[in-house]
């Protein structure tokens, strides 16, 4: 085997890796604050990516500039709904708000599916094909943005929970919530703000995949088992975890490829998921239960 | 019936039962009494198979029983009751008592039966259509107990049963009990009711820190010395019996 | 814990079922005898979900695994080995019950439960999609197409009216064996098990093996409905039946309907196939179905979690005044006469 298509490879599944771990530590920060599996993840990062879509079709904004557009939207978007929603089943049984959010995705894929049809959308931008070429690999050049913006937010976010207020109030939220609510923190509001960054992460990470992926009314399918997989395997709560398990996954995805095939690859991902349901249910950094 | 021989369990720093030793005699009721967090409900977890001890073992009517899982413990004939009941929520009173009664008897019938007639032994015939979820707390301590009554059983777990109970159910259920025991099953129970304790046990273990600190028939027990100093503190024994208090003292150095 | 007498559900199971048998005798159209075929089917299929997700309180989101195992298990013997159709049956539902008694012996050792479980039946169906979509025995991506040869002999109809028949004798017996559930010792220990793991442990019952024997039930269902879709349609591939969609409208019907009732999936799948052919025919939307699907479970999970069947049993109780103040006196006389003994 080439040392060039090894490298090729690592190099991908890193770049790749790095905005899952995106998407995935908005699921890890919802799981650990509010211990609710968001299974709509998969569908709202859908519905965002169809946003810069349309954000650049149809306004011509670019879309990593998008994002000072999208986060905030999705931001507010997390908020309503769980305060309109989410948040009268928080407290309940665990597998009823599993369902809440799978009831949630299947609306929005199938609302997409009505008003976009089923068709995959592509987006390209000037810089499209401009290849940057590190060591023998070469890399299209808005895969180095993504991984990069990617990283960058994902340290953002990190910032966010340990030096804000908001964030240790989160933090406080996630480890003991009577306590919390004890020293005074509205805990409701705590919440409604985890769900509301949550999704903004989204925002963000559709930003980011729109110019190297595709969006179709079932991209959410994908990205759903990606991201458990990621959460999971970074344990579910570990801000840590979300960023080498995403590193780990793109990295599986990659190699996956290359030695499986295109098809059979992609069995990497729901496999380690099995695995460290079975054998490491906590995951890398997660707590044991 | 049962027998314990130095059950040791550990969690992490803390020895929540350090070297128990507990014999329950066929058709006896026994009780285990401590103050709270001496222990008494690890013991019973331990002794059930939802824990396993780190020393130690238990032996049920001579067969070795340590470490088999909980729902072999209970087809041999030792249930269980919980201190917070758990009762099937969505199930009728008939139905949930039923699924105990199913161990004893496979078919229908048969089952459907026997819960009948165990609802009406512990004195809730009029309750049986009633979803579990709807019954006061009196009446899942109840549902508790005839439910494990059901399966036949020849030693009944009972964990604090009067809890929560006003003075007339308590009564109610020591009678209950006392039947219990005169159709040949074993009891062993948890419970801070004294009353409760010093008129149903004919025998009782005393628990605190994880130690078995005294054992006895009723009234020796009561009137230890260690017993009370467990119960009321330090010097609470000899404010109350002086001379007993020193000779105590010095035995136990 | 029952609205109706023995009586009552007799009459019920016996109404339901003559007008299950003359439905394609008196609306013979092609257009609603095979509104029948799809009801009927989606009542079977949910039934499978229904038997492990509502019965014994495992809710999975990928059935799909065990419907694709025997969809793939009848066909590959049919085309491959070519073999009689008919073998189909007994295959998938032999290959339905493996694949359940896999996913259970692993799941349920690890233990895993609730949410876990719930996720850990997603990947294991994705898992198979990825290998249906990758080796030959399957057709790969391409699927596997069972030419249309028409003839009882080869499990196929030439009038379609016989695949209903055929799909409701499947879903009689699935409706059975909920009745039997509901009745017998298994399904009592079941319920106990959804209820409370510790209690029912704590009075002899080995969870583990429980848990794996209604996978395996629940495994052989779904994978007959795999054989009866591959034989209807003549088509299958990875994504159809492979795919998170068949997985969603198993559990879709089930808790729609009433999870854990014996007529829930049946309610469901009526109301799932009754919405998608409106929607098609009056709006021409794809999707809208499910759009109206997904906001009902939501609705349902939110005000009323036991299902439109609980809904029926309100009104019914409502409606019969006599018999449920008369329960209701039953249950209060009881409560007084603890509270003053």
């Amino acid at each position: 085997m080439d040392l060039s298509i090894i490298a090729s490879a690592t190099i991908n599944g890193l770049l790749l890796g790095g905005v899952y771990t995106l998407v995935a530590s908005g699921l890890t920060l919802i799981y650990g604050v509010l211990h609710i599996i968001n299974f709509a993840h998969g569908s709202m990062l859908m519905l965002a990516m169809f946003g810069v879509f349309y954000l650049l079709t149809k306004l011509g904004i670019d879309p990593y500039l998008s994002i000072f557009i999208m986060v905030p939207a999705m931001f507010a978007f997390g908020y309503l709904l769980y305060k309109g929603l989410i948040g009268r089943f928080a407290g309940g049984k665990d597998e009823n708000i599993l369902l809440i959010t799978l009831g949630l995705a299947i609306l929005i894929e199938n609302l997409a599916l009505m008003f976009f049809k089923g068709d995959t959308r592509t987006i390209s931008v000037p810089y499209s094909d401009t290849m940057i070429s590190l060591g023998t690999t070469l890399v299209p050049l808005p895969k180095l943005i993504s991984f990069g913006a990617a990283l960058g937010l994902c340290a953002l976010l990190g910032l966010l929970i340990t030096r804000t207020d908001t964030g240790k109030a989160i933090r406080a939220v996630a480890k003991e919530r009577v306590g919390a609510r004890l020293v005074g923190i509205d805990v409701d509001r705590v919440f409604a703000i985890s769900y509301g960054i949550g999704l903004a992460t989204l925002g963000a990470a559709a930003c980011l995949l729109m110019p190297i992926f595709y969006v179709s009314p079932t991209t959410g399918h994908v990205f759903i088992m990606v991201a458990f997989t990621v959460v999971v395997l970074g344990g579910m709560g570990s801000f840590l975890g979300a960023v080498v398990g995403g590193l780990i996954v793109g990295l599986t995805e990659s190699f996956g490829g290359l030695f499986l095939g295109e098809s059979l690859g992609q069995i990497g991902i729901p496999v380690i998921f099995i695995l460290i349901l079975l054998f490491r249910p906590q995951g890398l950094f997660g707590a044991k239960q | 019936m049962l027998r314990v021989q130095g059950l040791t369990k550990i969690f992490g720093g803390l020895r929540a039962v350090d070297n128990a030793n507990v014999e329950v005699p066929e058709g006896r009721i026994v009780a285990l009494i401590g103050p709270n967090g001496a222990g008494k409900t690890t013991l019973f977890a331990c002794i059930a198979g939802f824990h396993q001890a780190n020393a130690g073992q238990v032996t049920l009517m001579g067969k070795d029983i340590t470490g088999l899982p909980v729902h072999e413990i209970a087809r041999l004939g030792m249930v269980r009751t919980f201190q917070i009941t758990q009762p099937f929520a969505k199930l009728s009173v008939h139905e949930n008592i039923a699924v105990g009664a199913y161990q004893k008897y496979p078919d229908r019938r048969h089952a459907w039966e026997h819960a009948r007639q165990v609802a009406e032994q512990v004195g809730m015939s009029s309750l049986l259509e009633q979803p579990a979820s709807d019954l006061t707390v009196a009446g899942r301590k109840r549902l508790e107990l005839a439910r494990t009554l059901a399966t036949g059983p020849k030693l009944l777990l009972l964990d604090e049963v009067m809890a929560g109970l006003n003075p007339s159910e308590i009564v109610d259920i020591i009678e209950v009990i006392q039947k219990i025991r005169a159709s040949g099953v074993t009891v062993l129970l948890i419970e801070h009711v004294m009353q409760a304790v010093m008129s149903l046990s004919e025998h009782i273990y005393v628990l605190s820190y994880g130690k078995i600190i005294a054992e006895g028939a009723p009234r020796e027990v009561v009137n230890n010395p260690a017993v009370i100093e467990a119960y009321l503190g330090r010097g609470a024994a000899e404010q109350a019996h002086p001379t007993d208090a020193a000779s105590a003292e010095t035995s136990h150095a | 814990m029952n609205a109706l007498s023995r009586g009552q559900s007799w009459l019920l199971h016996g109404g339901l079922l003559l007008v299950a048998l003359v439905f394609p005798l008196v609306f013979p159209s092609s257009f609603m005898v095979n509104f029948g075929v799809l009801a009927l089917f989606y009542a079977f299929i949910g039934q499978s979900w229904n038997i492990a997700g509502g019965f014994a309180g495992q809710l999975s989101f990928g059935h799909v695994v065990f419907f694709g195992a025997g969809a793939y298990a009848s066909t590959i013997l049919q085309m491959q080995y070519g073999l009689n159709a008919w073998w189909g049956l007994p295959a998938s539902a032999v290959a339905g019950a493996v694949v359940g008694w896999v996913i259970g012996v692993l799941s349920f050792r690890a233990g895993l439960k609730g949410s876990y479980f719930a996720l850990i039946t997603l990947a294991f169906a994705e898992t198979m999609r990825i290998l249906a979509n990758s080796v030959e025995i399957t057709g790969g991506g391409m699927g596997m197409l069972i030419p249309a040869k028409p003839s009882v002999d080869n499990l196929q109809f030439a009038e379609r009216i016989g695949f209903y028949y055929l799909i409701l004798a499947l879903t009689v017996a699935s409706i059975a064996i909920a009745v039997w559930l509901k009745h017998s010792r298994f399904g009592a220990q079941l319920a106990a098990i959804r209820e409370n793991e510790d209690s029912a442990r704590a009075l002899g019952i080995n969870i583990f093996a429980e848990k794996v024997k209604v996978m395996m039930l629940s495994g052989a269902m779904a994978g007959l409905g795999g054989c009866f879709f591959a034989q209807y349609f003549l088509y299958i591939d990875p994504s159809i039946v492979f795919g998170v969609d068949k997985s969603v409208e198993m559990l879709l019907v089930s808790m729609i309907g009433g999870a854990g009732t014996v007529y829930g999936p049946l309610v469901g799948a009526v109301l799932l196939a009754g919405i998608g052919d409106v929607t098609r025919t009056l709006f021409d939307a794809q999707g809208l179905s499910l759009v109206l699907y997904g906001t009902l479970l939501v609705v349902i999970i939110a005000f009323l979690p036991n299902g439109l069947i609980d809904l029926f049993k309100r009104l019914w109780f409502w409606r019969n005044p006599t018999t449920a103040a008369a329960k209701v006196k039953a249950t209060k006389a009881g409560v007084e006469s603890k509270e003053g003994a």
